[in-house]
């Protein structure tokens, strides 16, 4: 089965759902309108011709400036037909937020929870969507990219003075 | 060897009660049995045949808090970690001492962003810095015999007697 008819079949179960599809050094990648990924994942797990079974990756990226802003990017891999399968949805700047698919793939529980995590991304229907890296009383979403990259100012002789006198230093 | 010769035969020795005490301190201080990182492979290497930290009578590393002298910080400490370190601290007895192993316990080192905490001394008080990324066990080792010599110069209050410069 090539890369046409898998987006032929996608195509045939729900119309609407797919929004792009792209082939980059032979692999396929399709976008999916957010509100239809829980039915598309659906059927290309239980799909006879088609068979993902696995799901291999979950993530999420940032592209600041552009929108949709966020991206969550699926990597599924079908062990029947050895082939490897990328879906991804884009989500808007405010509130971004889709379906979970740990109804489906249980394996997807601590992945939405680390991009919730590191991105803020909502995952609807998760069993226990909480941080998974960072304390829990941190605030905001280290990996977005209007996050500052440095933790602190590099010292110099110059600036040592000033960076010294701000540092919290712990007590006995 | 000496002090027979210095004591004859009186088998006495007399000495400030200071001395002794940090004399005791210094030559049993037993480091906690802690790593977090890369740095920590270099604390074992010191600790094992070659370089063989049971010279300065620090061969036994406790596993437990209550029975650590020393707190050597060996690695980058993560803000998630860093209650952690705190609490090991908190649960050592007095006297004790800590030894910031390595750039990232030190500054942050390399690691200057969201996740580090920038020197560990931003979350327990350090009496010595080993720089080195990660630093030789000979490095580490003179960071402890840099410690005990700030251990001898300690007054029985606690406070640091400061060493008289000509």
């Amino acid at each position: 089965m090539n890369h046409a008819a898998i987006v032929a079949r996608l195509r045939a179960y729900d119309p609407g759902a797919i929004l792009d599809e792209r082939e980059f050094r032979g692999q396929l990648s399709v976008t999916v309108r957010p509100e239809s990924i829980l039915g598309v994942m659906q059927f290309l797990r239980d799909d006879v011709e088609l068979g993902y079974q696995f799901l291999e990756n979950l993530c999420a990226v940032d592209y600041l400036g552009r929108e949709p802003r966020f991206e969550v990017v699926y990597h599924l891999l079908s062990f029947t037909r050895r082939h490897r399968l990328c879906i991804k949805v884009g989500l808007p700047e405010q509130s971004p937020a889709v379906d979970s698919l740990t109804g489906i793939w249980p394996t997807a529980n601590y992945q939405e929870r680390e991009a919730y995590d590191l991105f803020g991304i909502t995952f609807v229907g998760h069993p226990s969507l909480e941080r998974i890296m960072m304390p829990d009383d941190w605030q905001g979403h280290p990996l977005r990219k209007d996050v500052p990259l440095g933790g602190e100012e590099v010292a110099f002789t110059f600036n040592q003075a000033r960076i010294d006198a701000r540092k919290p230093y712990a007590r006995d | 060897m000496g002090l027979e010769q210095k004591a004859g035969d009186l088998g006495i020795v007399t000495t400030s009660l200071e001395t002794v005490v940090n004399w005791s301190r210094s030559n049993a201080m037993w480091p906690l049995l802690f790593g977090l990182a890369c740095c920590a492979i270099e604390m074992m290497g010191s600790q094992s045949a070659n370089y063989d930290l049971s010279r300065f009578g620090m061969e036994i590393n406790r596993a437990s808090p209550r029975q650590a002298d020393l707190m050597i910080v060996a690695g980058r400490v993560s803000r998630k970690m860093a209650p952690v370190v705190r609490r090991l601290y908190d649960q050592m007895s007095d006297p004790k001492w800590v030894i910031a192993m390595g750039d990232c316990a030190a500054c942050g080192g390399v690691f200057n962003n969201y996740a580090i905490v920038q020197g560990v001394d931003e979350v327990i008080p350090v009496d010595v810095y080993v720089a080195g990324c990660p630093p030789r066990p000979e490095a580490l080792i003179d960071g402890i015999v840099q410690l005990h010599a700030k251990v001898h110069r300690m007054k029985l209050d606690g406070s640091i007697r400061q060493p008289v410069r000509v």
